[in-house]
């Protein structure tokens, strides 16, 4: 990178989002290395909430550094197949989580 | 048996392989050939209408090549959760290819079918002796929604797809099985640990996505007494410990821990370690029993009828004030329909998209560029197919002429097709998410030896 990260995604090799089942979605960052990992880490589940709109107490957050991953589940706000799902497969998710500006 | 190979050729029946990848699978000495032909990914459709998502020449395809090397090889074929949803519309569809194939190719294969479609009656019993629990984030179950269930499928484990094998099946067709199931069962049934036997299972269960190169090939799992070794059987692709460690995360939600009907597959002490550049090594997965086996089951039913319909918006001042056209397309639409139709907005709902602008994310949406184009889906849902439609049509003159409030003429927008309208037929949703505690782990299957093993 010449730039210095300015989000989420700028840290990451890859943020991806897929439904876990009907009635979960969940969303990975892989991270670019340890001192991408130590950045993103500190990713709360009152940010998830506040990002997604969903209850902070239904956020499940994973850090595994051994794969410098934060993995992010919690319950499809909008049910799959259903009039207002516009991503069935819940595949663009990750979008919010990308475009999330680093804290200073 | 001192290991048992497990070849799995993709992830998905009738995604397709290279013939190749089975021939390598073969020459390692594979014992057990597994495939999955399902997932709840695609939607509700699929289970509420017991249809398949994949086209049957491209399953047929790749049942074609699976049969030759099953019969070639004298191994089993674990086929699972086949017709997409596993209803058994869905295990007699696949068993019908099979069938032609085995006819057309002269081989002699036994065939066992296991259907996995629950009864109202049944469920109803179960629910009754409170032996029914929800998972997160569904909440108790009643009856009038088992009923309202155009299908309900359980997800079976590795037991009834033993029994199969067991009764002397080559071929094994299952309805609904978990993606571990059908990659398990062989490799338990000849003595293998469970844990690393469930583990190989789920990093195998879709193909090569535990590779560097997932659209390529398939792999195989070499499962014994103290682990699993895993290697890609494309001879450009490499399995190395972070991606077969990272498949863990794939469309899980806990990745150290995955429940089975029989037990909970827990991986948080396995460590994944490179025995060359394309083949890893897994050790230290376990499996814990639980004291309550559980089936869970799988339901959808109809929510109604949807038309919809589609155009298209390049003007420059209608998308510098689309919101102000979205605003006034509501407050016109409705009042049309009320005056014409004298609907008052309970007997239909609808969902106005824009394409290009916000229609994937909504109000999560960060993005703030002006877009080039927008393409405007309205979505209406009613009772009939009748009636979504003759709402739909209430929307075409203002899907082609309505203008911005401040626009003093009429714009002709860009509809995508003739007829504008298009009919989606009924629509569903998924609405279990519970399991049933089981009193044998094969009660809620039914195994069906199609042809009897060959005497001859």
């Amino acid at each position: 990178m010449t730039e210095s990260p300015q989000t989420f995604g700028d840290l990451a090799l890859e943020v991806r989002s897929k439904n876990a089942g009907p009635f979960w979605v969940t969303m990975e960052l892989f991270l670019r290395d340890a001192v991408s990992y130590a950045r993103a880490v500190v990713l709360s589940e009152e940010t998830i909430a506040r990002l997604y709109d969903v209850r902070a107490e239904d956020v499940q957050i994973f850090r595994i550094p051994a794969l410098n991953v934060v993995k992010i589940s919690f319950p499809r706000p909008v049910a799959q197949g259903g009039l207002r799902d516009s991503d069935i497969h819940a595949g663009q998710h990750h979008v919010p989580l990308a475009s999330l500006p680093l804290p200073d | 048996m001192e290991a048992v190979r497990v070849l799995s050729p993709t992830g998905m029946l009738g995604a397709g392989f290279a013939q190749s990848t089975v021939d390598r699978g073969l020459e390692l000495g594979a014992d057990v050939i597994s495939v999955d032909a399902g997932s709840t990914d695609s939607g509700p459709h699929y289970l509420g209408s017991g249809t398949a998502k994949t086209t049957a020449a491209a399953v047929a395809r790749d049942l074609r090549i699976l049969l030759r090397a099953s019969a070639r090889a004298g191994i089993p074929l674990v086929v699972g959760s086949c017709g997409t949803s596993g209803t058994d519309s869905g295990v007699d569809w696949v068993a019908g290819i099979v069938e032609t194939i085995l006819r057309e190719e002269e081989l002699d294969l036994a065939v066992a079918t296991i259907y996995s479609e629950q009864q109202a009656g049944f469920l109803g019993e179960r629910l009754r002796a409170g032996a029914v629990h929800p998972l997160a984030p569904a909440t108790e179950l009643d009856e009038a929604t088992v009923d309202g269930c155009t299908h309900v499928v359980g997800m079976m484990g590795h037991e009834p797809i033993e029994e199969a094998l067991r009764g002397g099946a080559a071929v094994v067709l299952a309805g609904r099985a978990t993606d571990t199931a059908v990659a398990a069962a062989f490799p338990l049934m000849m003595g293998m640990p469970a844990g690393p036997s469930w583990h190989a299972a789920k990093i195998v269960e879709c193909g090569g996505q535990c590779t560097t190169n997932p659209r390529t090939g398939g792999v195989l799992a070499t499962i014994d007494q103290t682990g699993f070794t895993i290697e890609p059987l494309d001879p450009d692709a490499a399995c190395t410990p972070i991606s077969v460690a990272a498949h863990m995360l794939y469309e899980t939600v806990n990745p150290f821990r995955m429940r089975e009907p029989a037990g909970e597959l827990d991986v948080e002490a396995a460590t994944y370690t490179a025995l060359d550049d394309r083949r890893v090594r897994v050790e230290g997965s376990l499996f814990h029993p639980a004291g309550q086996h559980t089936v869970k089951l799988e339901g959808a039913r109809i929510t109604g009828y949807e038309t919809m319909s589609f155009t298209a918006i390049r003007d420059e001042h209608i998308l510098a004030n689309i919101e102000a056209w979205t605003g006034l397309f509501a407050e016109v639409f409705t009042g049309r329909v009320a005056q014409t139709l004298g609907l008052d907005g309970t007997e239909y709902s609808f969902d106005l998209r824009r394409y290009g602008y916000d229609a994937v994310l909504g109000k999560l949406d960060p993005a703030t560029r002006p877009p080039r184009e927008i393409g405007v889906m309205l979505l209406v849902r009613a009772a009939t197919q009748e009636l979504a439609t003759a709402v739909a049509k209430v929307a075409n003159p203002l899907m082609l002429h309505l203008p911005t409030p401040d626009m003093d003429y009429l714009p002709s927008l860009a509809f995508a097709t003739s007829p504008a309208e298009t009919e989606r037929g009924p629509v569903y949703e998924f609405v279990l998410n519970h399991v049933v505690d089981t009193r044998s782990p094969t009660e809620m299957f039914r195994i069906e030896h199609r042809k009897a093993p060959a005497h001859d």
